[in-house]
Formats: C-alpha cells, sequence, structure tokens
C-alpha cells in the first residue's frame, strides 16, 4: 500500500511541477492545489498506513499494532490552511486579471520604472 | 509552567478580531491598533523579566504531558525577540498614521498589521515544529493581506509572485516535517533534541536537515533563493515594507537559528559549513544588489539580504562568540532596518520619488533628518559605538576560532560595501544641488519624524549600553549551545 501511496504523491508533485511551469495563472493555481495535495498525502503515508488498526491504546490494543492518529491531525490542519491559501490565491487571481488584464504570467514581469 | 508566554500571542489576536468589527471608525482603529501593540509590548517585556529571573518557561498546552500536547517555549532568545518584534509594531503602527492613507486604513489595515503580530509572536515562540508551520502560515496569511493591500498594478503583479514562492514552500515545510516525523516519530522540538542523538543512521537525517534549511531559506532569503525578495518588498507602502523587512525574513533566521542549535547538529561538519558557505555567498549577492541600484528602497531590500547572511554565518560556527553575536546582530538588525525604512520614507515622501538621481540638497531644509539617517547609516554598517558594531565583532570573532576564518575576512571586507551602499543614499539625496522637494505639512513631517527618531535613539542605546544588554544575549546564547537547559525546560515540568 505504502508503494502505491509513494507512486502516486510522485505523481502528484511531478504533475503540480509542470502545471507551475506553465505561462497561465489558472494552471498555476491548479499545480499549487495539486502540490499541497502530494505534500499532505505525503504526511499520512510518512506516519505509516494503519490498516484496519484501532487509533487508541486500549484493553487488548498494544503499541506494535494502533494506527497513528496524530498524522490525520497534522493532514486536517494542513489541508485548511492550503483550502484557505488557494482560495485567497483564486481571488488575487481573478482581481489582477481585472486590474492588469493578462493572466500571462510572461507579461507579468519586472516593474514598470524598471530602468 | 506559566501561560504568560501565551499573552504576546494571544493580546494581538484579541486586538485584531475587535478591530474587525469597525473598520471605517478610524480614530477607533488607530486608538485600538496603539493599545493592542503597546500592551503586547507590555507583556512581551514583563515576560522578558520572568525568563530572566526564573529561566526557561514553558507550557505545554490543553494540560498534556510534554511531548505530547503542543509545547510553547519561552527561552531568552524568543523572549528577547518577541520584545524586539512588539517595539517594532507598534512603532509601524505609530508611523502608519500619517503616511498609509486613509483608505488603507480604513481597509483593515490594522487588524492586518496585527495578526501579522501574532504568527510572528507565534512562530518565536513555539516550541512544536508542526506548530511552527502553523504559525508561519498565519503569519503569510497576514503578510498576503497586507503585500497586496490597496491592490495597485504592481502590488497585485508582485503579490502573485510572493504568494506563488511561499505556496511552494510551505508544501515542502509539511513534506520536510512527514519526513521528519516518520523517522523520528516525534514534532516536539525537545523531544526532538532527544531522539535525534539516539539514531544512529545520520544520513536521512542530514537530507532532513538540508530539506529544513531549504524551506526556512525560502523565508529568510538566503542564497540562492533570496531572488523573490527584491521584488515583492518593493511593492507594497513604506510602513509594510518595514514591518515586512524588519519582521518576516527574520523568522526565517530564527528557525533555521533554532532548528540548527536544538536537534540538526548530528552532522555538523556538512550542514554547518553548508550553512556558512550559503551565508557567505548570501553577503555577496545581497552586496551586488545593494551597490547596483539607484533606488533607496532596493539599496535597504538589499541590505536584508546581507543581513540574514552576517547572522547565518555566526550560527554556523557554533561556538559562543558566533552565536551570541548572531543574536545581537539579529536583534539590532531588527530595529535598524525598520528605523531605515522609515528614514527612506520619509525622503521618498519628500522627494515624491525613490529614484536618487533626481535628488539632492534635503541637508539645508531638512538638516535633522540628515543627521539622524547618517546616524542610522552608520549604525547598519556597523561603525563603533553603534549598534552594528558589537555583533560584527562578535560573529568575525566567532569566524576566526572556528574553520571558517575566510568567511570572517568576507564579513569585513562587505562591512565596507554595506556602508558605501547607505551612505550612497545620504551623498545623493542630502548632499549636492537642493532639488525641489514635494510641500510637506510640518505636522504631518514630525508625525513621521518622531518615531523614527526614537527607534534611531533605541538602536544608538543599544550599541552604547551593549554591556547592558549583553547578560540577556549570553544567556541566550547559553541556552541556544546548552540544549539540555531547553530540553529540560521543557520535559521536566
Amino acid at each position: 500500500m505504502e508503494i502505491i501511496m509513494s507512486v502516486a504523491i510522485g505523481f502528484l508533485f511531478m504533475a503540480a511541477v509542470y502545471l507551475m511551469l506553465s505561462k497561465s495563472l489558472i494552471r498555476i493555481i491548479i499545480g499549487t492545489g495539486l502540490l499541497s495535495h502530494g505534500a499532505h498525502l505525503l504526511l499520512l503515508t510518512m506516519g505509516g498506513l494503519g490498516g484496519n488498526s484501532p487509533p487508541v491504546v486500549a484493553d487488548g490494543v498494544s503499541i506494535s499494532d494502533y494506527a497513528d492518529p496524530l498524522p490525520q491531525a497534522l493532514i486536517l490542519t494542513a489541508i485548511v490552511i492550503s483550502f484557505a491559501v488557494t482560495s485567497f490565491f483564486l481571488v488575487l487571481a481573478y482581481r489582477s486579471y481585472q486590474e492588469l488584464g493578462t493572466d500571462n504570467m510572461d507579461l507579468l514581469r519586472g516593474t514598470e520604472d524598471h530602468e | 509552567m506559566s501561560n504568560l508566554l501565551l499573552f504576546p500571542i494571544i493580546i494581538p489576536l484579541f486586538f485584531a478580531v475587535i478591530l474587525m468589527i469597525f473598520p471605517k471608525r478610524l480614530k477607533l482603529q488607530r486608538i485600538f491598533a496603539v493599545i493592542g501593540a503597546g500592551v503586547t509590548l507590555i507583556s512581551a517585556i514583563v515576560l522578558l523579566a520572568k525568563v530572566d529571573a526564573d529561566g526557561v518557561q514553558a507550557v505545554t498546552l490543553g494540560s498534556w504531558p510534554a511531548p505530547f500536547g503542543i509545547s510553547m517555549v519561552s527561552d531568552p532568545l524568543s523572549a528577547l525577540l518577541v520584545v524586539t518584534s512588539s517595539i517594532i509594531t507598534l512603532f509601524v503602527v505609530f508611523y502608519s498614521f500619517p503616511s498609509i492613507g486613509v483608505k488603507r486604513e480604513q481597509s483593515y489595515y490594522y487588524p492586518a498589521v496585527l495578526f501579522l503580530m501574532v504568527g510572528v509572536n507565534g512562530a518565536f515562540t513555539t516550541g512544536d515544529i508542526f506548530n511552527l508551520f502553523v504559525f508561519v502560515e498565519v503569519l503569510l496569511m497576514a503578510s498576503y493581506t497586507l503585500i497586496v493591500h490597496g491592490g495597485e498594478k504592481p502590488q497585485l503583479r508582485e503579490s502573485i509572485k510572493y504568494l506563488l514562492v511561499n505556496i511552494i514552500s510551505s508544501a515542502l515545510f509539511v513534506a520536510a516535517v512527514a519526513f521528519l516525523y516518520s523517522v523520528t516519530g516525534t514534532l516536539n522540538m525537545a523531544d526532538l533534541a532527544v531522539k535525534i542523538p539516539q539514531i544512529e543512521e545520520t544520513g536521512i537525517l542530514t537530507v532532513i536537515a538540508v530539506m529544513f534549511l531549504v524551506v526556512f531559506g525560502f523565508k529568510a532569503a538566503i542564497f540562492p533563493l533570496y531572488f523573490w525578495l527584491p521584488g515583492s518588498y518593493y511593492a507594497p507602502p513604506i510602513p509594510i515594507l518595514a514591518l515586512f523587512g524588519a519582521l518576516l525574513t527574520k523568522v526565517g533566521v530564527y528557525a533555521i537559528m533554532r532548528t540548527y542549535t536544538l536537534f540538526f547538529t548530528m552532522n555538523v561538519g556538512f550542514t554547518h559549513e553548508l550553512l556558512g558557505i550559503i551565508a557567505i555567498l548570501t553577503i555577496l549577492a545581497g552586496c551586488v544588489g545593494a551597490l547596483a541600484y539607484f533606488d533607496v528602497k532596493k539599496i535597504i531590500i538589499y541590505n536584508i539580504i546581507i543581513a540574514v547572511g552576517v547572522i547565518l554565518f555566526g550560527i554556523a560556527q557554533l561556538n559562543q562568540p558566533g552565536v551570541d553575536g548572531s543574536i545581537f546582530y539579529l536583534l539590532h538588525d531588527m530595529l535598524i532596518k525598520a528605523a531605515l525604512f522609515f528614514l527612506v520614507g520619509i525622503v521618498a515622501v519628500l522627494f515624491g520619488t525613490t529614484d536618487l538621481r533626481k535628488m539632492g540638497g534635503l541637508i539645508k531644509t531638512y538638516p535633522v533628518l540628515g543627521w539622524t539617517y547618517l546616524v542610522a547609516a552608520f549604525g547598519l554598517a556597523g561603525i563603533p559605538p553603534l549598534s552594528g558594531f558589537p555583533g560584527k565583532l562578535l560573529i568575525v570573532q566567532g569566524g576566526f576560532e572556528g574553520p571558517q576564518f575566510w568567511g570572517s575576512i568576507v564579513i569585513l571586507a562587505t562591512s565596507l560595501i554595506v556602508l558605501l551602499s547607505a551612505v550612497r543614499i545620504f551623498i545623493y539625496a542630502f548632499w549636492g544641488e537642493p532639488v525641489e522637494t514635494v510641500p510637506l505639512k510640518g505636522s504631518v513631517f514630525n508625525q513621521m519624524f518622531i518615531p523614527t527618531v526614537i527607534l534611531v535613539a533605541i538602536t544608538v542605546v543599544f550599541g552604547v549600553g551593549a554591556e547592558l544588554f549583553m547578560p540577556f544575549i549570553s544567556g541566550a546564547g547559553e541556552v541556544l549551545l546548552n540544549p539540555s537547559i531547553y530540553i529540560d525546560a521543557v520535559l521536566k515540568e
């Protein structure tokens, strides 16, 4: 299972990098979304996938066969944060498109009074 | 166990939330912003006194035992940084009154500043690496708001890049935390410091250490990850720029300081040498930029990068003078950068431009401004007895005692370039043929100038009275060099 997850994470990172290297702003935003998905899955996988094991240590459950609940708490926090940042990025992109009249990163270079 | 160390985080949060209720009431906004920042400063000073008297303070939230709950730790270093960042925020709020513009003030400017304070103070105080990520996100979110605040075209264009760079570095942060957790099974910094020396396989930990260096390097603007900084910091207005220049990169620097002294010490020969080399390259890259531009804002912005390199070089030496010097220089740099941005802000307002070639002769009309700038510029370059001197002296001494003595030579040589870049502003803007200035009301000028002068005076006191502050600094350095003090404070309550 960990192998499949690792391949999926690698693919997400690859797709994210590909998208973020394009010129169109909306593709870049989708790329950042995929990048954070990849990072979150990595967090989950690195904590060890518990399978059916219970997440608490109780009677009859020893330390060796319980699923670590901490990565899930971490991933939840990270998801909330990346959701907020992505929505801010979308609003920013829309506003910039209105003000600057383009979503092409090539045209968003430098400053006007650049020497 | 004391909850005191949470006040510098909770108080600005509380005031920021209150301020969001009535964005249009200008007077109330200003009053509450000052009260919020002021009360935070007072609580930070009380905290510093407590840490100085009783040693490292730690509290683990929710009354969980230490490695399981989220620990907040206030050692002398973090208390000093919280005090300094609170001072700067308070002065930035004062400086914003005349300079930021009523329209911005009525659009949630002060709440954003206070939220930034929450994130910065939290990042300085936290004792948990994932919680550090959360607080960094809090301060980044506030900084996204501030960098685009006002929505001018350059701001929009630059904030897209700023946002993108920080999203990538945050994703890497999460990935690095994931690797660290899978290797050590803990995220509490004190617990990490206990567990990491027990792991025999140091290769993977070295990789993780370098990953964290990349993550924090994005925030701290080290070579070669500083590329986003000059463009992004150039866009927002001066008070926001001062806040960013004084606080944001320093959070990255602090995170490197903390992780590279507390637990990533298993392979010093590689990681710290790498850090030292990167620090020197950062200084050189910053020097090139500081000399290349004729723009007052750009010159000071590149000086931020130089200072980051100087501080990190001291940490990389990992000996007592180097670390003490880094802490001293870090505090000095936060204060002096804010003061310099304030000063060039006034100069830019007076001339209506930031281009040095269109300035001149200000010393005849505003002599006090000129001499204040000169004092600040000398402080930046580290001319004794001003505040840049003791820190740099100790860092250079640390370099000569360590293996990277050539780095100390570079720092000494580049001090001259720093001096040249700062004095160049003085020569162009204050000497020479007078250029017509934009008429500025005396009261507005005073409102901008008084906080600036006080801040410069603080840096002078910090430099001249260095002996007075050295006990605090060496106390902070002692905790960094002896992780057992930190560990005991967190794990044995």
